[in-house]
Parts: C-alpha cells; structure tokens; sequence
C-alpha cells in the first residue's frame, strides 16, 4: 500500500466516522435531511453498480426498494427485526434473480421495459393480495427504532455500497464489465459468461436496494403500496447517478447530495410543478452532461485531446 | 358472458392494435423507444374529456382536433428532442439509451403537467353510453364506436403503408436506413414524420379509450407498457404483428378480468410478456429484426 | 496423427440462403491449415461457428473428440479456441496491456493481477508492442490493433488459433513480419487455421489447404497441389482461365 492509499483510506475513515456522529450534533429536521441523503446516495451507488458499466437502463428501483419496505410492514411484528430484513433481501434477490434470467440474455431494451412495468405490476399485486386475501390496504409499522438508528443502518450501508463498487472496480469481474461494456463479442471470445455476471451485478444492486427500502420503512410508520412502490424514486435515483456519472465510483454520490437538497426544497416551494421541474431537469441532463459531471470535469482536465471511457 | 367477453375484449384489443401500430412505427421507423408514450395516450383521453364535458364537443369531432394535435406533438418533440439525439448517437444502442432516458423526462413533465390541470383523481365522462344488442347480448354503443374508429383508423393505415409508394418508403426505413437513402429516402424526414404519425396514433387511441373507460394522470406507464407488449409480441416493426397482437392482448385481459379478477389483468399482461420473452423473443409472428 | 479439429457436415443457413453446405473437414495437431477461397465463399462463417459466434443450422464441430456445436463462444475458449477477427475487433477504451489481460483474466489459465501483467507484457513483446502497453487501444494504428488482437488471441495459450485474415493489409515489410509470427507459433505446435487471401504467406505457411466456392469445400489437400488444381484457378479467376 502507498503513502497515497493510506491517505485515501485514512480520510475515508476520518470522514465516515465524522458522518455516523451527524446525530450529536444535528437536529431532527437535519438529521432527516441527513437520512435521505444517505438513502438516495445508496441508492445511487447501488443503480450505477449495474446500470453505470452495462448501459442496461434499469428503471425498476422502486420494484425492489418498495419490496423492501412492504416486507417490513408485513413481518415487523411476527420476526425479530434482522431476520425482517434477511427475509427482504430474500425477497428482493428472488425476483432480480427472475427478472434478471428472463431478460439479461436479450438486447438491452427488453430488460428496461421490463423493470419500467415491474414496479407497477408488483404494487398492482400487492394490492390485490391485500384487499382479496388479508382484506386490509395499509399496515402500521411500530418498530423500536429512532430516527439516529435508521441513519447509522443506511450510513453503514451506504458505506459498504461504495467499497462494494470500489472493489468490484479493482477486481476481476471489473474488468470484466468493462470488457463486455466495450465489445460482448470480444467478451465472449475471452471466455467471460457475460449473462452471469450481468446477473450477478444486477441480483447484488437489487439486494442493497431492497434493503433502503426495508431500513427506511419505519421512517413511515404508516405504509400502503402507493406509498412505497412511488415510481418518483426510480425517476430521482436515476437521474442522481446520471448528473454525477454511473461510470465513476464517487459519480452517483456527487449526483445525489446536491439533487437531494434540491428537491427538497423544490417540494417545499413548488409542490405542485415538482414533477414537470424534474422532467425538465433531467431532459437537461441527458442533453448537456450524458456521462456524467465527474467524466465532464475529468474531461475539462485533461483537455479536449483525451475523450474520457464512455 | 363469453359472448360478451369475446365482444369486449374484440373492442379493448382493436384499441390496443392502433395505439401499439403507433408505437411500432415509432420505435419500428423512427427508432426512437418512447417512455412517454402512454401518456400521449393520456393526454389525449383528457383533451377529449375537456372538450366534451367543457365545451360539449362530441368525441367524434374531439378525434378530429386531438389527432392533428398529437401529430404536430410528435413532430415538434422530434424535431426538438431526438433529432439531436439521433446526431450524436455513435450507434443504435447509445440512441436507445439516450432516447429512453429523454422520454423518460418527457414522461415526468406530461405527468407533471396533467396532474396541475386535471388533479390526481380518476376521470371518465358518459357519451352514447346505450346498449346495443348483438349477437344476443348487450354492449355499450361507445365500445362499438371506439372499435370502428380504430378499425377505420388502423385497417386505412395499414393499407396506406403497404399499398402506396408513400408507405413503401417508410418501411424500408424501418428495414434499412443505410440503404433507404442510397435510394434517395430523405432518412430524417421519414423518421420524424413516422414519429409524428405514432404520436397522431397514440391520440386517436387515447380518444378511443376516453369513451368507455376511466383514466387518471398516472395511466400513461400502464398503457406504455401495454403498448410495448404488443410491439414485441408482433414483432418490433412489424404493422400487421401489432395488429394481431392487440387483438390477443385485449381478448386476454377481458377473459382473465370477467372470468378471475379485474384486478389481476396486468399480471396477466405480463405473464404474456414473460412467455414471449422466454420463448419467442422476435416476436410470435417471426421476422426477427433485431 | 490424431485430429484436433473435426468438422462434419457443417451447414449454415441465412433464412434462404446457404452459406456454409455439409462442409466436412479435419485438422491434424500441430497442423497449419489454409483456408481458402473467394469472397463470399463462406470461409469467415466456418470460422464463426468454430468460435461459437454463430450457431450452426447442422452438422457437428467437435474439438479432440468433444463437441463444441451448441456451446456459447465463452465455453468454446475455454477449451482452447482463440481467434482474431476479420475486421479488427479491440476494446477501444481498455488500455493495451488490458485488452491482452482480458483473454488471460477469464480464459483457461485464469491470471490475475501482476501476474497477468507480467504474462500480457511478453505477449506484447513477442508482437513488437511492448512500449504501447499503457496507451488507449483506440489509439493504435490498425496494424499495430491488429498486433494487438493477436497477442490478445496468443495469451490464451490456445490449441487451436483461427486467423481471419490476419495478414491482409499489412505492407510487405510487416508481411515478413507477421508470417514469421505465424510460422514461429506452429514451430511451438499451435494449430492454426487462417482464412487468408495473401497467397505469398500461404504458400509459406501452411502445409494444407481447404479450398471453399459458394459454401462446399471444392479442394483439400497439400498446398501446392491445390493450388494447381483446375476447380480452384476457375472459382478464382473464371472459367477462361482453367
């Protein structure tokens, strides 16, 4: 390890630990800021994990972080609250698994309108399930949880995220979404198996975003499918990863802090024109930076001569 | 009953069959994957409720405003948004990508902008809601009427397309862009116009559909994905696959609602769609075009 | 002499149009073996369904007695195949020594870390790009990305090495070069099968040559011989030739 890695490291460290004290010494309003922001900025990790190398445009991330939550608010009282959220990210691996199989071998259109219809076929399901089989639309979630336990959750997920992607870009199957982003012919010629690592990325992005949803569920305490399956999340995660680059290991965490305090305050001001503000927004996005303002910055760097990777 | 199912599902397929024509020529043609399709569809429904309930302005003749309407729709967002995106796009992929995310915002400000003026609630509006008897049974004159316009609408087109000289052009478009304008098809042209007509499609459907069912501001991600549903299981590009596939699509989600429940029809749609994936991706009706 | 490569029969069909008709042949180990005839001839398609890039319509490819037909393109090159490609194929934004790494990373012999490094840099060396390594790939010149592609194909220590026409385009000077290359893998006892439209290094390479017009295979045998042969000069040049 060189001098430079332990800096990177130490400061890490210094930084992370400086964050899980956050609830010392902000107040409640701060520490919610907080809690989303550690939320989206997962959540945006976690996309671009698949998403980012192999242009497979998932728009299913509130399918699975919806899962998550509704998991919760039906077994946060039969289970003790660990195995809760072991049985969502079961939950969430099986279908990523199920989606993943039926369209990861096929061109990458089918797979995006397939997760853009799952997220309401699932909330549809659910709802019938609720009101034909257990007769009741919404559940209560009364978990003995404080608002600093729920940060420190998504705090150490978040953090287990990015050196999940961290390490995945040092690895061998970095290497390998990177070869099969650029050529799948030349990738198959090596000998990768590009369908399982595809799947691989996309089960292991579901499961982390199942469980955002199952550590901020309790944040509700009331919960109905409308309400966890909103497909605004999808829309948001998307577009933080894509502001900040879903090929840039800190892009997605760049994207989402300053996008979260954005739309907070545009859902405080402008409650009503939120959605059309966002559209917009994002249309301006895919125009203007397409990969990203870490490849757009990288690229103003070294100057015009070196185009950065797509 | 199975008469009545078969007769409404005939009337919600024949719907399905114009709008999904819209979408295969614009994801066939013009090559543009439009997340905001559906709520083209929308859109429309409303303007028809808004003109009818608002200014008394019978959907017949709303058809003849809200087509136009959405043809110049589609040309403007062409022009504006995916021609750019269709220059920089170093290969079919890359514009795939750009013009789902595009359409994707584009679907958020439909969205936005319908729930300001039209609120979140469930709208419907009562015209020739009277029933008419055939076959033995008894269907709303609004269904029949809806399955009439889409028939004239949709069989026209179709005639259009691989009758005349005009539809030839488009088509090998969608078959061949390098080789179209080797032949001296203005490729741009083509494809923005094809966009257009999608768009003009898509509201004729949406008038359709405004007659005999109800819709809110956040039906347009359903009906996108029937759409695209159809679109595949006709075969991308393929007019006549569409044409079927709706008709199948429609009858099926009619028999699962009257004979399971209603609530279980898009499950239903996409357990089809699964099947289709799994086992003939190209299409039930062959021509692989990808 | 046991065949490494076995061809049965091979068939490929383009809806209506037959590429490849029951083309049948073996290839012998440690054989260098001319793939033959003119364009259009179906040559690169039995190259592609070798590779597993296209799956065959009928007949059998099987590799020391194992099937390969029906197997996915990864599966086959880890049973030994490596190939170049006919129109260069390199991994634009990977650096040099990373496209080499890439074929030892999830091949056969599954190097990693400064251990593949090491291995793709002799592989690099051998090909005369041994300064390149850390430069974009997209910023070779085509003969030095087609160098490239086949120190990627020779880092899989295959058994069998197909060439699609490798040496077309080179000028006489990297001819000289690239034959050498070639020569010196068979004197190590790779197999090779090339598709090659450069008589010179044919003659110079291979000992037999299969000779294919419009998908069958019209000639095989010592190279010479075939060369002679009437059929072969007239799908060639034309009937007013033979």
């Amino acid at each position: 390890m060189t001098a430079r890695d332990l800096a990177g490291w130490a400061a890490a460290l210094a930084t992370l630990a400086a964050l899980a004290l956050a609830p010392v010494y902000l107040d409640a309003y701060g520490l919610g800021l907080m809690i989303g922001i550690a939320g989206y900025v997962t959540l945006a990790t976690a996309w671009a994990l698949f998403s980012g190398p192999t242009r497979y445009v998932s728009l299913a991330t509130v399918a699975f972080f919806g899962i998550g939550a509704y998991t919760v608010a039906v077994l946060s009282e039969t289970l003790p609250y660990p195995l809760v959220l072991l049985v969502a990210a079961l939950i969430g691996l099986v279908v990523a698994l199920v989606v993943g199989l039926s369209t990861l071998r096929l061109a990458g259109v089918y797979f995006v309108i397939f997760t853009f219809g799952l997220a309401e076929l699932i909330r549809q399901l659910v709802t019938w399930y609720e009101v034909n089989v257990t007769g009741t639309l919404g559940r209560y979630i009364f978990l003995d949880l404080g608002s600093e336990d729920i940060y420190w959750q998504l705090l150490a997920l978040g953090a287990t995220t990015i050196l999940l992607a961290w390490w995945i870009g040092r690895s061998r199957i970095g290497l390998a979404l990177r070869v099969i982003g650029d050529d799948e012919v030349v990738a198959a010629h090596c000998g990768i198996d590009i369908a399982r690592v595809k799947l691989a990325l996309f089960a292991a992005s579901a499961v982390i975003i199942t469980l955002v949803g199952a550590i901020q569920a309790p944040r509700w305490t009331y919960v109905e499918p409308a309400i966890v399956f909103n497909p605004t999340i999808s829309f948001l995660t998307l577009i933080m990863a894509l502001l900040g680059g879903a090929n840039r290991l800190w892009g997605p965490l760049l994207g989402a802090v300053p996008l979260f305090l954005l739309f907070e305050w545009l859902s405080a001001n402008f409650p009503n024109h939120y959605s059309i503000i966002l559209g917009l927004l994002f249309i301006a996005i895919v125009f203007v930076l397409p990969k990203g303002i870490v490849a757009f910055a990288e690229k103003q760097w070294k100057g015009k001569s070196a185009e950065a990777a797509p | 009953m199975l008469v009545t199912a078969i007769l409404t599902g005939l009337v919600l397929g024949g719907t399905y069959a114009l709008v999904a024509m819209g979408l295969t020529l614009q994801y066939g043609i013009a090559r543009i994957m439009n997340l905001a399709f559906g709520d083209t569809i929308v859109t429309a429904s409303f303007l028809a409720f808004a003109l009818y309930s608002g200014a008394g302005i019978n959907p017949v003749v709303g058809l003849a405003i809200a087509v136009p309407a959405g043809f110049a729709f589609g040309y403007v967002v062409y022009s504006l948004m995916m021609r750019p995106l269709v220059a920089r796009a170093k290969d079919k992929a890359s514009l795939e990508i750009d013009s789902i995310l595009a359409t994707f915002g584009l679907l958020f400000v439909i969205q936005g902008t319908l729930f300001v003026i039209f609120g979140a609630n469930y709208t419907s509006y009562t015209y020739l809601n009277v029933p008419v008897t055939i076959l033995g049974t008894n269907i709303a004159a609004n269904r029949l009427l809806a399955f009439a316009l889409a028939v004239l609408i949709g069989g026209g087109l179709y005639l259009a397309l691989t009758r005349t000289r005009w539809g030839t052009a488009l088509r090998a478009v969608g078959v061949s862009p390098a080789a179209a304008s080797l032949v001296g098809i203005d490729v741009n042209r083509q494809a923005r116009f094809a966009f257009a007509l999608g768009s003009a499609l898509a509201a004729a459907g949406g008038v359709a559909i405004s007659m005999y069912q109800t819709f809110t501001a956040a039906s347009g991600v359903v009906f996108t994905m029937k759409a695209l549903i159809v679109v595949i299981m006709g075969g991308v590009g393929n007019v006549l696959g569409a044409l079927s596939a709706g008709l199948i699509l429609g009858l099926v989600e009619t028999f699962v609602a009257t004979y399971l429940d209603p609530g279980l029809t898009l499950a239903a749609t996409y357990l089809i769609f699964l099947a289709i994936l799994l086992w003939r991706p190209s299409g039930l009706f062959g021509r692989a075009s990808r | 002499m046991t065949a490494l490569l076995e061809l049965s029969g091979l068939t490929k069909r383009f809806g209506g149009l037959t590429a490849v008709d029951g083309v049948s042949f073996k290839i012998a180990e440690g054989e260098v073996v001319g793939l033959l005839g003119p364009n259009g001839s179906g040559k690169t398609t039995v190259l592609n369904m070798v590779s597993g890039l296209l799956p065959a319509s009928q007949g059998k490819i099987s590799l020391r007695g194992e099937p390969l037909t029906g197997l996915p393109a990864n599966r086959i090159a880890l049973k030994g195949v490596a190939r170049t490609f006919q129109l260069v194929r390199i991994l634009p934004s990977l650096s040099v020594v990373e496209n080499v790494v890439a074929a030892l990373a999830f091949g056969r012999r599954r190097l990693w870390g400064e251990a593949a490094r090491q291995e793709a840099m002799k592989r690099l060396e051998q090909v005369g790009l041994a300064g390149r390594a850390d430069e974009t790939a997209e910023q070779l010149t085509y003969i030095d990305q087609k160098r490239m592609e086949l120190a990627r194909a020779l880092a899989a220590e295959p058994e069998l090495l197909l060439l699609d026409e490798w040496l077309a385009g080179l000028n006489p000077t990297e001819l000289r070069i690239g034959i050498d290359l070639v020569g010196s893998l068979a004197e190590r006892g790779v197999t090779v099968l090339l598709v090659e439209h450069v008589m010179d290094a044919v003659r110079a390479l291979c000992g037999r040559c299969v000779v294919m017009n419009a998908g069958r295979t019209i000639a095989d045998g010592a190279t010479s011989d075939v060369l002679a042969d009437r059929e072969v000069v007239r799908a060639y040049l034309g009937a007013d030739h033979a």
